[in-house]
């Protein structure tokens, strides 16, 4: 690696992370008036979290006086630089030199990494030394259990079907973007990938621990649970890795079910910026309408679950529901 | 051989309250919880003592009358009402007709008013808003028609000893009738809201059961009683105001469902239930009413200055929203004020049945437990014992001792 493309390397990470902080939060500003609008609510400006953000970073950084404080401030710089990190591995756009880590890290390392940010909470939630963190923490972690095995099963399904044609790098989202999914299968393989689909839609709610899957922030029950305590520039933290964890995980999907372009429908040849600009701005629409169905819809339409809700929804209901998706892509195969 | 010892997980105790979101006032939970189980359950009253009856033992009755609707917030025409009652008895005060139906039109409407508002409260505790903003829009629509009758969105202040201060005339009619038919089409869409959507069933079916025996041994009242199958309702039971002259009768959970399990979403029932109950009694009420005055007295100097020459004791029930109101009232001849005024609230009666709902539940039920007796705290506290900053409690036998000791003072004092 020379010097060059390290410095590349280097500029494009901060690219990034200003990329995934601010469309991050102007998604959830949107998420939230879209939200009021279907509640018949005015709702905040589409700016709010901005607001939110300038505001919480003034405000005091109180560490409780029982709380371990290299950890409890540490977690929220954790959370953020793992949400930040997953991003240099999704390819986005079609641009050139993206994913920034391309076959440095694949499918199998993105889920991992996905687990870091709620790791992060739980900890920062278990040093936070009050009972109500302390049970967030412990639901947390039920959660994360919870939804990995509908996400294992999704992401098992695409790998199979990859090396089962041949494909060089199966894990590699790079490979996923050049050849989308939906062409590769027959019709019952189809029909498996449209229950993969809305088992993705559905586990995003749980990673991002929003309605119905926010049992352990529930505010109602046990008072924002794990970030009770957080307050300040470190509850912005934890805010921030929040918002780029939702553009990881919407476009997460984006890239392994929707990996089509703007230029693939309509080719702009005559200026490479235009269709750059294009397939940008098309992306960005994509991760919206992800977002839309997958979050502000969910969230509005339903009540929480209890853990143990969370738990028999994710392992019985979508873990089946992925698990016969996962069959009939196999199955699709073999006819 | 070695045996391995599995050690138990052992419990926590922790609290929830006094300041908690899940509580819209204050009291506090303390639980014994092993993992989110909830093994054991207690709570502390007597956050929100107001020291309104002391108040009132200072002032005239109009004036307590008054005082007696700011209790609530929610439901205060229910003790104005049941103050007066309490007083009309003592003067032996004839109210007329009319002011008999106008009440009942009043309490009606902030018995709606009331079971929305908790539609929406109860929605917000399971996390579900959109319902909440639904329940709390359609609450509106009842706030602005108290308002056009009588002046107030809140403390609606229509109740005189002997009567109520306002009419309601006929080109009132039309505007409460409009609001009856939103009420109606309101119901349709909250009950699709409540009953049918699958997270609320999930949320709400066969959690925090009161049992029909154990609601019998802790006597709730009003729609914790009712969802429990306890056919308990002041209206029918002892009608007062013009509930007598009306077709009404108990909101059971069966009367829907066929069946009664005590749970949460048997509460949520009874409550759509009632609403759609109150609608009806509304629109008999106008069919209904009576020509004639609004007031016994009208002057406020000539009912003070017989209030003056009473003496008597009696008692001033009314169905609220979350149960029978009890205003015990006790008038001396020649003392302006009350020389007794006691204030039993509803949820007085209600607090015991949250130990029985929430042992065994889950920490996640508690709000929607909480919540699902309609608390109303800040009208219930009656006491609260502090002693140079730490607060006591007080035993059954003190109890005992000291409600003995104001037997035989209560005794010597009307024996003079």
């Amino acid at each position: 690696m020379n010097a060059t493309t390290l410095l590349l390397t280097v500029a494009g990470t901060i690219g990034m992370a200003l990329f995934g902080l601010l469309a991050g939060l102007w998604f959830t500003g949107i998420d939230r008036v879209l939200a009021a609008r279907m509640q018949a609510r005015i709702g905040p400006p589409v700016r709010q979290p901005f607001i939110d953000m300038a505001k919480l970073m003034v405000k005091q950084n109180v560490v409780p006086a029982n709380a371990i404080p290299w950890l409890f401030n540490g977690a929220p710089l954790l959370a953020l630089a793992s949400a930040i990190t997953i991003l240099l591995y999704i390819p986005m756009a079609a641009l050139p030199n993206l994913p920034l880590l391309d076959l440095h890290g694949d499918l199998v390392l993105i889920m991992y990494l996905l687990l870091i940010p709620g790791l992060a909470m739980v900890a920062g939630g278990l040093s936070s030394g009050s009972p109500y963190a302390t049970i967030g923490a412990q639901r947390e972690m039920v959660t994360m259990i919870a939804y990995e095995l509908p996400l294992a099963s999704t992401v098992i399904a695409f790998a199979w079907k990859l090396s089962s044609l041949g494909i060089e790098y199966p894990f590699s989202l790079a490979t996923l973007a050049t050849a989308p999914i939906w062409t590769l299968v027959g019709p019952v393989g189809f029909m498996g990938l449209l229950l993969l689909l809305a088992t993705m839609v559905l586990v995003v709610p749980g990673e991002l621990g929003r309605i119905p899957f926010d049992a352990p922030e529930a505010e109602t029950e046990i008072a924002g649970g794990l970030l009770v305590e957080y307050s300040g520039r470190n509850l912005a933290l934890f805010s921030l890795s929040l918002a780029v964890k939702t553009i990881v995980v919407t476009s997460l999907i984006v890239a392994l079910f929707f990996p089509w372009n703007f230029t693939d429908f309509v080719p702009i040849s005559c200026c490479p910026f235009l269709a750059a600009g294009a397939n940008i701005l098309f992306f960005l629409v994509k991760l919206l309408v992800v977002l839309f169905f997958s979050v502000t819809l969910v969230r509005i339409s339903v009540a929480r679950f209890r853990i143990t809700q969370v738990v028999d929804v994710y392992w019985k209901v979508l873990g089946a529901l992925s698990i016969v998706g996962l069959i009939l892509v196999m199955v699709d195969a073999r006819i | 051989m070695k045996t391995i010892e599995v050690k138990k997980p052992s419990g926590y105790a922790t609290q929830i309250g006094p300041a908690h979101p899940a509580l819209k006032e204050p009291v506090m939970f303390s639980l014994d919880i092993e993992g989110e189980c909830i093994k054991k359950a207690d709570f502390v009253p007597g956050m929100a003592h107001r020291g309104v009856e002391w108040m009132g033992m200072r002032r005239n009755c109009i004036q307590v009358m008054y005082l007696a609707e700011r209790i609530c917030g929610i439901c205060g025409i229910t003790h104005s009402i049941s103050f007066v009652r309490a007083v009309e008895q003592i003067a032996q005060i004839q109210v007329p007709n009319r002011a008999h139906y106008i009440r009942s039109i009043v309490g009606e409407l902030e018995r709606i008013h009331s079971h929305l508002l908790w539609a929406g409260v109860a929605a917000h505790e399971l996390g579900f808003d959109s319902a909440f903003y639904l329940a709390w829009r359609v609450r509106e629509n009842v706030m602005d028609l108290l308002e056009y009758l009588t002046g107030n969105r809140v403390h609606y202040a229509i109740i005189q000893i002997g009567g109520v201060r306002r009419d309601i005339v006929p080109d009132q009619f039309p505007r409460i009738e409009e609001s009856m038919k939103f009420f109606e089409d309101a119901y349709d869409k909250l009950a699709a809201v409540f009953l049918d959507d699958t997270t609320v069933q999930m949320r709400c079916r066969d959690c925090g059961v009161l049992t029909n025996d154990e609601a019998r041994e802790l006597c709730p009242v009003g729609p914790t009683a009712r969802a429990s199958g306890i056919k308990k309702d002041v209206r029918v039971d002892h009608p007062y105001a013009a509930y007598g002259d009306l077709e009404i009768d108990y909101m059971t959970p069966d009367l829907l469902t066929g069946e009664v399990r005590g749970d949460v979403y048997d509460r949520i029932i009874t409550r759509l239930l009632e609403v759609k109950q109150s609608i009806g009694i509304v629109r008999q009420l106008l069919a209904q009413m009576p020509d004639g005055p609004l007031l016994a007295i009208p002057k406020p100097a000539v009912l003070l200055a017989k209030l003056k020459g009473v003496a008597g004791e009696a008692v001033g029930r009314h169905e609220a929203p979350r149960g029978e109101v009890m205003h015990y009232v006790r008038l001396e001849a020649g003392k302006d004020e009350p020389s007794a005024w006691k204030v039993k609230a509803s949820s007085y009666s209600n607090y015991l049945s949250w130990i029985p709902m929430m042992e065994g539940e889950q920490i996640a039920d508690i709000p929607i437990i909480a919540a699902s007796i309609d608390p109303c705290i800040s009208c219930t506290d009656r006491v609260a014992l502090v002693r140079k900053d730490s607060r006591q409690i007080l035993t059954k036998e003190e109890l005992h001792r000291l409600s003995v000791e104001k037997t035989r003072r209560i005794q010597a004092s009307l024996l003079k």
